[in-house]
């Protein structure tokens, strides 16, 4: 297709843009990979029509907590699996977490990752950082380097820097480059091995617990750190009530901090494990009612401007094995729209608009990304979903290796049927023909 | 009594796997208990016990217990089922083969129970999901030990002739103790009223939410006490720092002769072994006769064979 003379008429659906607010029925028209001003155009300009009738169109989301496993693990996931699962999803760019092998400590493999997602990837994959060589929370790596070859950011995610005088220096140079630093907040000596959130269920299971206040302490601790250094700090998955009181005070203060929060520990809680079924084994781990409606609480009122899939596949070997031994994680690049629809969408707890927000401006916010929009002149990155279509997950369908979903069997509503990245569909779903002959 | 018509019961018995007695209701205790009984009278009085010839029975043990193996071992005996062990040092785990595999070659070789000791909590549901034969658990991490709370249960229940109303003591690291669990949950479901007694750093407060009640006090509990449970400290799996020194965990909640005083005249103590002398239990009073110790042992003999005659599935003999 020739992209100069040809462009997409996208008619007649509803026009959900969390930046300008807009919600509305109305026509989308894509050119050269922008949204654009169809009277810009001449006459004679041919204009492939979508019928977006019945269905939404939204900017495409930003996943900014993703493992794509690869470099070094490439039979859990690959740039090129991943991103196919992101564009499944509805998501158009993926913030790719550092613990890969080797891990993202040098410039040389964050450039690797670029050249390979230009190659292979259908979304934009943006890659981070890692804060310290190896993640071992000991010496800090080279961060202007790793901002010149790319990283948007910085995180040691899997792990969390326990040395607090080693995270005050690593949010002081960060401020000086202007990227922000992602925290997975886990004090270890109090996690101390822990399999499952503390609580009942860890008692009554016999297995190690996790207890809360090993992601309070560090989530105190970088709101004060962040107090200090007026880095831009950013919480990741956070899972407990106490998380959120001290994340609402700290903004209460003007602190520049922020956070996300993931689907399933929006959906889920620590009973699921009743049965030691490993697909429910995640780091954070899922926690107790109070603390999912504290999560949703946040997220509605904007205390928590993300949600992030915390996409984490593993093997099916791998996680079929006594729980204590299983690795922590879960995928969720396929689930984290609908998931986040029947939770916070059906069950009436936002708007689109507010979810939507959540799922595309407020990470771009975080990461001082473009804003995503629907207005002209953005990059057509956009997603059509069908409100209505109701599906069973079913992780044998994934287009992701990780068949790790703790929603196996879960019915959902809403179903992405189009992806578009800068302008090129790069997802359909199969049987639906939506281009106009 | 009346003779047992044991095919009967035995029919109606639904479970393929012991795992935990947490999931059995009152009355699939009181099945295995019935039957258990029945065992010991006849082991007592020499009378015949129905063979299970035929079966074989394999004790993976991925964390060493003698004395759990050879009492399964011996149930095994009397009833005429085959009998293997496959300890942890030989076995291909260690080779790094995974469970998975090691239990599905098992389950090839047409073996038909399998007992499972394993440092994991949770690995008897995770088999038992895998494979068709029945598993027991012969102990899972700090989960349970079912048959050993089925043993406590019906030495309580010998001594006392009920269970219901009595006021039990469970001593110890409960955090970590799977004897704790099953035992409290045998006892709790036949009516006892549990009172788990260890220091805060042992017995963090959920276990309130068992439907227990919780004390970090021993010396304040044992006068209203019907049987005491004294829990092993477990040196090995036991993290140092939950007490300050052994010496001051056993000034706190060792059981001596002093604090024996303070209990009622016919209390009962228990212990589910091995006892370590002079730690938990004076080396005398595991040895008086308030001690309930060698008739645990005894009725945990019963209380095995009892499991593999309900989980037998009917095999031609
Ligand atoms: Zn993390």
């Amino acid at each position: 297709m020739d992209n100069k003379k040809t462009g997409f008429h996208i008619s007649s659906g509803r026009l959900i843009d969390p930046l300008s607010r807009r919600d509305e029925i109305g026509d989308l028209y894509v050119a050269g990979g922008k949204i654009v001003d169809p009277t810009d155009f001449p006459a004679d300009f041919q204009w492939l029509r979508i019928d977006a009738q019945g269905l939404i169109i939204a900017p495409g989301l930003i996943d900014m907590h993703v493992h794509l496993r690869e470099p070094g693990e490439t039979r859990k996931e690959t740039i090129r699996t991943g991103t196919l699962a992101a564009a499944a999803g509805g998501i158009t760019t993926v913030v790719a977490m550092p613990n890969t092998i080797p891990p993202t400590d040098n410039p040389d493999t964050i450039t690797w990752i670029r050249k390979k997602a230009e190659k292979e990837a259908v979304v934009k994959v943006y890659p981070t950082g890692c804060i310290t060589e190896g993640r071992r929370g000991e010496k800090l790596s080279p961060f202007q380097s790793l901002v010149q070859a790319g990283a948007i950011a910085l995180s040691d995610d899997g792990n969390c820097v326990q040395n607090s005088r080693m995270m005050y220096l690593a949010m002081e140079f960060a401020s000086i480059l202007n990227v922000p630093i992602l925290d997975h907040c886990e004090d270890t000596a109090l996690s101390n091995g822990g399999v499952m959130n503390e609580g009942y269920w860890s008692t009554l299971l016999g297995l190690p617990g996790w207890p809360s206040v090993a992601e309070e302490i560090m989530v105190s601790r970088d709101i004060l750190l962040c107090e200090k250094t007026q880095a831009r700090i950013h919480l990741q998955h956070l899972t407990t009530e106490g998380s959120v009181r001290l994340l609402r005070e700290a903004k209460k203060r003007g602190i520049p901090i922020s956070a996300e929060v993931c689907p399933h520990h929006i959906a889920l809680t620590e009973s699921a494990l009743r049965d030691y079924d490993t697909r429910f084994k995640m780091n954070p781990p899922l926690r107790g009612q109070k603390d999912r409606e504290a999560l949703i609480e946040a997220i509605v009122d904007g205390t928590i401007e993300v949600i992030a899939s915390d996409h984490a596949p593993h093997t099916v070997f791998e996680k079929e094995v006594e729980f204590e031994k299983a690795p922590f994680g879960v995928v969720g690049l396929e689930t984290l729209l609908a998931v986040c629809l029947k939770e916070l969408y059906f069950s009436k707890k936002m708007s689109l608009l507010d979810l939507f927000s959540r799922l595309t401006l407020g990470p771009s916010r975080v990461l001082g990304l473009p804003q995503p929009s629907l207005d002209y002149g953005s990059s057509a990155d956009l997603i059509l979903l069908d409100l209505g279509a109701e599906w069973t997950v079913e992780a044998s369908q994934f287009l992701s290796k990780g068949r790790n979903t703790p929603f196996e069997g879960l019915s959902l509503k809403g179903k992405v049927v189009l992806t578009m990245v800068e302008g090129q569909i790069v997802w359909k779903m199969e049987g639906k023909d939506l281009v106009v002959k | 009594m009346q003779k047992l018509k044991l095919d009967e019961i035995k029919r109606k018995w639904k479970r393929k796997d012991l795992i935990s007695l947490e999931q059995l209701d009152r009355s699939e205790i009181e099945t295995i208990l019935l039957i258990a009984k029945d065992f010991k009278k006849k082991l007592k009085q020499n009378e015949p016990i129905p063979s299970l010839m035929g079966h074989t029975a394999v004790a993976l043990m991925v964390e060493p217990s003698t004395r759990t193996r050879v009492s399964f071992e011996i149930a095994a005996q009397k009833l005429e089922i085959s009998f293997l062990s496959i300890d942890y040092k030989s076995s291909s785990i260690q080779k790094g083969e995974s469970l998975k595999d090691t239990v599905k070659n098992l389950e090839a070789l047409g073996i038909d129970y399998l007992i499972i000791r394993h440092p994991a909590a949770g690995s008897p549901y995770f088999l038992s999901k895998l494979l068709q034969i029945s598993v027991i658990n012969g102990g899972d991490g700090a989960h349970e030990h079912p048959t050993q709370g089925l043993l406590d249960l019906m030495t309580v229940e010998e001594h006392f002739g009920t269970v219901s109303g009595l006021n039990i003591l469970i001593v110890g690291d409960i955090l970590h103790s799977r004897v704790a669990r099953s035992t409290f949950w045998a006892l709790s479901k036949y009516g006892a009223k549990v009172r788990f007694v260890g220091p805060k750093t042992m017995l963090p407060v959920y276990f309130r939410d068992f439907g227990a009640e919780i004390s970090y006090d021993l010396d304040q509990s044992l006068p209203d006490a019907d049987c005491i449970v004294l829990l092993r400290i477990q040196h090995e799996r036991q993290k140092t720092e939950l007490f300050p020194s052994l010496n001051e965990y056993i000034a706190s909640y060792g059981l001596t002769k002093q604090r024996l005083a303070k209990c009622k005249k016919d209390v009962l103590i228990m212990h589910p072994g091995p006892v370590e002398r002079g730690v938990e239990i004076e080396s005398e009073l595991a040895d008086s006769e308030k001690s309930a110790i060698l008739r645990q042992v005894e009725n945990g003999l019963a209380v095995r064979m009892a499991v593999y005659y309900l989980l037998s599935r009917n095999k031609a003999t």
